[in-house]
């Protein structure tokens, strides 16, 4: 129990150095940027009909002739305080923008994870099973394919068989046009989010399924389940080949949080799925310093924390470092 | 008495690809004959890589996709096809393997002595045996890297004599185990046999083979060479083929007569 205690808290601070560096390094590229907070935050047109001492003012507010170094260390420490500053677009507090979009992509997210989970392990232990043979061909044939497919791409072409010609599916959005938020049902949202959700899934789908595929031969073809053949044991597959490949699946299943989350900024704006992807192509196209930096390090710490998840859910799930752990 | 088991100019091969397209036939087993009775212990002693495990695996029908066999395997009295094996592993027949590396790393010991079965008898037996085999039921609840080589083996061998098969097939079962115990082990295999049980016993230990065995299977190079009554390897008269007496001239106090003579010189 203590090694586990120790371990989990070496990972801690190891992540929190880390969020220090992606924090530090994005603020200094965004500052390298010729971003002008001012014609972000209230647009040329107004700027131009300014007084000089009005212009100084907003310069003053927003920290134009503050020195780098300084304006970093004024928006950590009020970071580290749980206000990650105000956003020049929305003009909001970036931490009310960014929960309020995560809110939306949470669902979008989390069903993708699963979804790439679910149907990752299933396909590559199915593939593995009939090594050689057509549905192993099949898998692998269409795994190969959608991973080196872009997902815009991708989403373009769902959404032209099943939106367009089909007609089965909404065409983009969150919820129903014309709809009082109050009035949206679970299933419209479910409806909306399918597409978005199943491109998303697909690329950390078919690395989990292609994987999982290599490991299941291997595990058909070792010694266990040779004696398990040799004693006319029946659900092999489900007996020995899972428990044996799931290991290795829950880890590239944690490491596909930050593909989901990198491929959601595409999916949302081809979808027009208003979530955290396509707030951070508006911060990043608009030049919303504060928002972009408060996405980056949000994201950063979901993909951390992934991380951190699976090295924990290892220790559980694997008996070797269960029980190594609990006695040493 | 009945044979169980019989393997009549049992032949298997292996083809392997070589250079480009050519494909290259390895024979590992070319005529290898031999009978299992119902009630005793036969042994089949070889060399390493004498084709031992071959036999062993042919008879379970689990032989590599790339192996080719000719010849037949009778069971019972009847040509064990492959559908047969398939219906007679687990329930007739039982293979111990020859290594550790057997048991799923995943699975506690108790559920894969009982294939997951989880009746109150199923675990009164397992309990049974595993007690049999000097295990406590403290074993049960271990993983495989939690147990010693020996334990290992002991927990192969529980499985299969788990439910009272009618063939055993035991693939060098005692390396690896202290004396007392392999006493314990082919101690077993003899009462076992007493019951009715055939016990084809694979073991490169002649001196193990003619204390537990009622007949020896002499194999070389994938062909059988002997096939006689133990008593002949107590005293070594009347072995008559020259493999089986150069074994018998190899074995240590058949050696350390030759010393002595030599010594006294
Ligand atoms: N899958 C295989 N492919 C090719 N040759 C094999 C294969 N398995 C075994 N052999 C060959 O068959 C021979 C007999 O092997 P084996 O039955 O394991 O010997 P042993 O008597 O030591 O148990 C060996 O020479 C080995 O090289
Ligand atoms: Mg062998």
């Amino acid at each position: 129990m203590r090694h586990r205690l120790q371990f989990t808290i070496k990972k801690l601070v190891r992540m929190a150095l880390l969020l220090l560096g992606v924090s530090l390094s994005a603020f200094l590229l965004m500052d390298a940027a010729p971003l002008d907070p001012l014609q972000t935050n209230i647009g040329q047109a107004a700027l131009g009909s300014m007084s000089p001492e009005q212009l100084a003012r907003l310069e003053e507010y927003w920290g134009v002739n503050t020195p780098a170094a300084e304006r970093y260390l004024a928006w950590l420490s009020g970071a580290l305080r749980g206000d990650f500053g105000v956003s020049l677009l929305y003009r909001r507090p970036v931490a009310e923008v960014i929960s309020l979009r995560l809110g939306a992509s949470v669902w979008l997210l989390l069903s993708a994870w699963a979804l790439a989970g679910v149907l990752g392990l299933t396909l590559g232990v199915l593939a593995g099973a009939n090594r050689g043979r057509w549905p192993d061909l099949l898998i692998r044939a269409a795994c190969l394919t959608v991973s080196s497919t872009p997902s815009f791409w991708l989403a373009l072409l769902l959404l032209m068989v099943f939106s367009v010609w089909l007609g089965i599916l909404p065409i983009g959005l969150a919820v129903p046009i014309g709809t009082a938020a109050a009035d949206v049902t679970l299933p419209q949202r479910l409806l909306h989010a399918l597409l978005p959700a199943l491109t998303l899934s697909v690329a950390g789908m078919a690395n989990i399924a292609l994987h999982t595929r290599e490991k299941a031969v291997d595990v058909l073809d070792s010694d266990y389940i040779f004696l398990a053949r040799a004693r006319g044991e029946r659900h092999i597959l489900i007996r020995h080949v899972l428990r044996n490949v799931t290991l290795p699946a829950i880890t590239l299943q944690f490491a596909s949080i930050g593909e989901i989350i990198g491929g959601s900024v595409l999916v949302e704006q081809v979808f027009s799925y208003p979530g955290l992807g396509q707030a951070a192509v508006a911060a990043g196209l608009g030049g919303d310093l504060p928002l972009l930096l408060g996405i980056t390090v949000i994201t950063a710490v979901l993909v951390f924390g992934g991380n951190l998840a699976a090295d924990l859910l290892y220790g559980v799930v694997d008996p070797r470092i269960r029980r190594g752990a609990a006695k040493g | 008495m009945e044979p169980i088991l019989t393997a009549d100019h049992l032949s298997v091969a292996f083809t392997r690809y070589g250079r480009g397209l050519s494909r290259i036939a390895l024979s590992a087993l070319t005529d290898l004959s031999l009978t299992v009775d119902a009630g005793r212990v036969t042994a089949l002693v070889g060399g390493s890589g004498a084709g031992k495990s071959l036999l062993a695996h042919a008879v379970f029908h689990l032989l590599p996709r790339n192996a080719h066999t000719a010849g037949t395997i009778c069971y019972d009295g009847a040509p064990l096809t492959p559908a047969r094996a398939r219906a007679l592993r687990g329930r007739e027949i039982s293979l111990i393997p020859q290594g550790i590396t057997y048991l799923d790393p995943m699975m506690k010991v108790g559920p894969q002595v009982r294939r997951g079965r989880r009746d109150g008898m199923s675990r009164a037996r397992c309990r049974e045996i595993l007690a049999r085999y000097g295990l406590g039921s403290e074993v049960e609840e271990l993983y495989p890297f939690e147990l010693s080589g020996g334990m290992a083996r002991r927990v192969l061998i529980a499985c299969a004599v788990m439910d009272s098969p009618r063939l055993i097939v035991a693939d060098e079962p005692t390396p690896g185990l202290d004396s007392q115990t392999a006493g314990r082990v082919l101690a077993h295999f003899q009462e076992l046999a007493e019951q009715g049980t055939g016990v084809l016993l694979i073991t490169h230990d002649l001196e193990l083979a003619r204390t537990v065995a009622h007949k020896i299977v002499v194999l070389r190079e994938g062909r059988t060479v002997d096939e006689v009554p133990a008593a002949l390897f107590q005293t070594g008269e009347g072995l008559t083929h020259p493999y089986s007496r150069a074994l018998w001239q190899a074995m240590p106090e058949n050696g350390l007569i030759v010393d002595r003579e030599v010594s006294v010189l």
